[in-house]
């Protein structure tokens, strides 16, 4: 017996000696999701914005033709002359930075090396899907985003975040986000400290 | 014809094996929760630690409007998933083999140490960096790997300090809450080569030690080894939560991952992560959501790790699955909460219990994984008092597990010493004595003898009788009053007539 046929034979095994007695699936209770939210008028992007600032993130606010001055901005204040760009980001969002851009192309044999990226100063990337209630930003390796390796090395990420990525709370973002694809969810430093 | 005897019984699954993992208690807990208690630097770090984070867990758990409904939800998710075992792993097993994973199937501690060890020999690395995890930790992998002359690297901060001071884990999230801050600048000044001498015990200067001795770990390693939080049937997805960003670094950078997996961590769809990622970061760190969340799916071309394993682990868990009254304790989605808010854990600490599981779940967990003969005293080490069930996000009933366990060992240690036991004479005399009014009358008058042996503060003390000695190791009995109730009311109420 195998160990995969062995382990399938104990279940059984245990559901005979004690038999089993959980609902099924579509009687399971979703009452949570009748219950109405605390700040039910409360602005998602307000939501968003303390929660970010209380993760003592940095938060810029742009006008859709603002964006590459914000972002280029950002990156002076910071001292931050390398970034890696995701193969999809849209051109516009860097147009305005005087630093070295990066391009990571994976598809066209320009993929960046772990060494590449510890030698880089920042990444700038977009977004899936972010959670307004608990200021989680949500990246899925899309084109604007990159491979996950890209905003993993660099110390410094700056994220663009476009208003129709912006869900409320948990259940809303997990329903937009496609499972199979690698994904990261960010909320803020540790308690700790970043490694 | 001695297997004629076996037909009609059901075969039950073989708990944990003996000689391998970390969840055998060496010494009894009332032992062990002594010398713990005579610490007093532990007990003001515990104590210190969980009353931070009962107080955090607190707050964000009261800004959720539907918390008692989620938590509901959670539970009737995992009672689902545990009637539904079979199909979901298989489900589980088909979609992970479909994104190009390898799934491998673990009966016990010592299966699983020796599929991980044979996948990294093939790799031709010998060393791995790894992600806290509690699966390899109770099926002991990181001592397996040594003695397979692989160095394994604990890449949380806190299992680093506990590795690095050659320690053991004492909490489920936190497993260095016994340490502080003076005694983890040691521990770094000793253990790492790289440390600087002039370095303070400050939080932020410590975990910067950290950082440097770990980076250049990362950024060269082959081979990972991970667990996971969680395992989504219908996707193959599987999920890590973190809170330092190690995590990430591990389940991307190097080319192989090797994830070990308790067989009971699924959840059936992906929409079902919406209870659990509510539930787990604000009842273990009291976060509304912890910093780093990483999922993925098998492989994902040109990302991440080209060469993914999923270890699938009994290990004793069939065998809790096969008491109705103790399967419950595999809904546990380990967020630590029962620990935080545990009278006997916060004084005793988690080493007591002897068990990588510590706390409330590791004395129902434990003794079940092992077989309750093994861990003895750990329903034991508990007052009862309910705080876990109230704290727990998917409604485990400890406290009645707890009774049931102790029942279940004082039944297993009557068949197997055959003579009745101390205990069971006393309680066979009592049920005489107190089976008949005169004989009752004549006993507690005898009881007042006690007061001879009374001490000073008005109590019995240690007794150096069977049982009695046990029983009042730990707990005073009052003295017995001059006068019993029952002389009371006959010579106030019915004229001294006897």
């Amino acid at each position: 017996m195998t160990a995969r046929e062995d382990i399938l034979a104990r279940i059984g095994q245990a559901h005979t000696a004690a038999p089993p007695a959980g609902p099924a699936y579509e009687e399971i209770s979703r009452d949570y999701r009748d219950v109405a939210p605390r700040e039910p008028e409360a602005d998602p992007v307000e939501l968003l914005v303390d929660r970010l600032v209380d993760y003592k993130a940095l938060v810029r606010r742009a006008q859709p033709d603002e964006v590459g001055s914000v972002v280029a901005q950002a990156l002076h204040e910071r001292g931050i002359s390398t970034v890696v760009a995701p193969p999809g980001l849209p051109a516009e969002w860097l147009e305005a930075y005087e630093g070295e851009v990066r391009r990571d192309d994976a598809a066209g044999n320009a993929a960046l090396t772990i060494d590449d990226l510890d030698h880089t100063d920042g990444v700038v990337t977009g977004c899936a899907a972010v959670v307004a209630e608990t200021g989680t930003l949500i990246l899925d390796a899309s084109p604007d985003q990159g491979r996950r390796i890209l905003t993993l090395v660099p110390d410094y990420h700056l994220c663009v975040v476009l208003p129709n990525r912006i869900e409320r709370d948990v259940p809303q973002a997990l329903a937009r986000l496609d499972a199979r694809r690698p994904l990261t969810f960010i909320s803020g430093p540790s308690a700790t400290s970043d490694i | 014809m001695s297997n004629a005897v076996m037909l009609g019984m059901p075969q039950l699954p073989p708990v944990s094996p003996r000689g391998v993992g970390n969840i055998r208690a060496q010494e009894p807990f009332p032992a062990a929760a002594r010398r713990a208690l005579a610490d007093s630097q532990l007990r003001l770090n515990l104590g210190k630690a969980t009353r931070t984070i009962r107080q955090k867990r607190a707050e964000v758990v009261a800004e959720v409007p539907g918390w008692e409904e989620l938590r509901e939800a959670g539970r009737q998710l995992k009672t689902h998933t545990m009637a539904n075992l079979i199909e979901y792993l298989t489900q589980l097993e088909d979609q992970v083999i479909a994104r190009g994973g390898t799934v491998h199937w673990a009966r016990d501690a010592a299966e699983a140490n020796a599929i991980v060890t044979d996948l990294i020999r093939a790799t031709g690395s010998d060393e791995v960096v790894k992600v806290k995890s509690m699966a390899t930790q109770e099926i002991g992998l990181n001592e397996a790997l040594e003695t397979a002359g692989i160095a394994a690297y604990e890449t949380d901060l806190a299992e680093l300090i506990v590795q690095l001071g050659h320690d053991r884990p004492s909490h489920i999230l936190v497993p260095a809450i016994h340490r502080n801050r003076a005694e983890i600048r040691e521990i770094f000044l000793r253990e790492m080569a790289d440390a600087d001498p002039a370095m303070t015990d400050e939080p932020a200067v410590l975990a910067a030690a950290a950082r440097t001795h770990l980076r250049r770990k990362f950024l060269s390693a082959k081979v990972a080894v991970s667990g996971a939080n969680f395992a989504v049937a219908e996707t193959g997805t599987l999920a890590v939560v973190e809170s330092e960003g190690n995590g990430r670094m591990c389940l991307t950078l190097p080319d192989t991952l090797i994830t070990v997996m308790g067989i009971e961590k699924l959840v059936p769809r992906w929409s079902d992560l919406e209870v659990f990622l509510q539930l787990l970061p604000r009842s273990s760190t009291g976060e509304r959501m912890n910093p780093y969340t990483s999922m993925w799916t098998g492989v994902t071309p040109g990302d991440g790790p080209q060469d993914f394993h999923l270890v699938l682990l009994d290990n004793g868990r069939t065998a809790v699955l096969a008491d109705e009254q103790g399967r419950d304790a595999l809904n546990c989605i380990r967020c630590s909460a029962c620990l935080n808010v545990c009278p006997v854990y916060e004084r005793a600490g988690g080493h007591a219990y002897g068990s990588v599981y510590p706390g409330p779940i590791g004395a129902v967990l434990s003794p079940q994984l092992t077989g309750v003969e093994d861990n003895a005293s750990l329903p034991y080490a508990s007052s009862l008092c309910g705080a876990c069930y109230d704290a727990c996000p998917v409604k485990i009933d400890i406290p009645s597990m707890l009774v049931h366990l102790r029942a279940e060992h004082v039944e297993e240690s009557r068949a197997e010493h055959k003579v009745p036991s101390a205990e069971a004479v006393i309680m066979a005399a009592a049920a005489w004595t107190m089976g008949d009014d005169r004989r009752w009358s004549n006993a507690i008058r005898a009881a007042r003898l006690g007061r001879a042996i009374t001490g000073k503060r008005g109590a019995i003390g240690p007794l150096p009788l069977p049982v009695l000695s046990s029983w009042t190791s730990a707990r005073d009995i009052p003295e017995p009053p001059k006068r019993t109730f029952r002389d009371w009311w006959r010579r106030s109420h019915e004229g001294g007539r006897s």
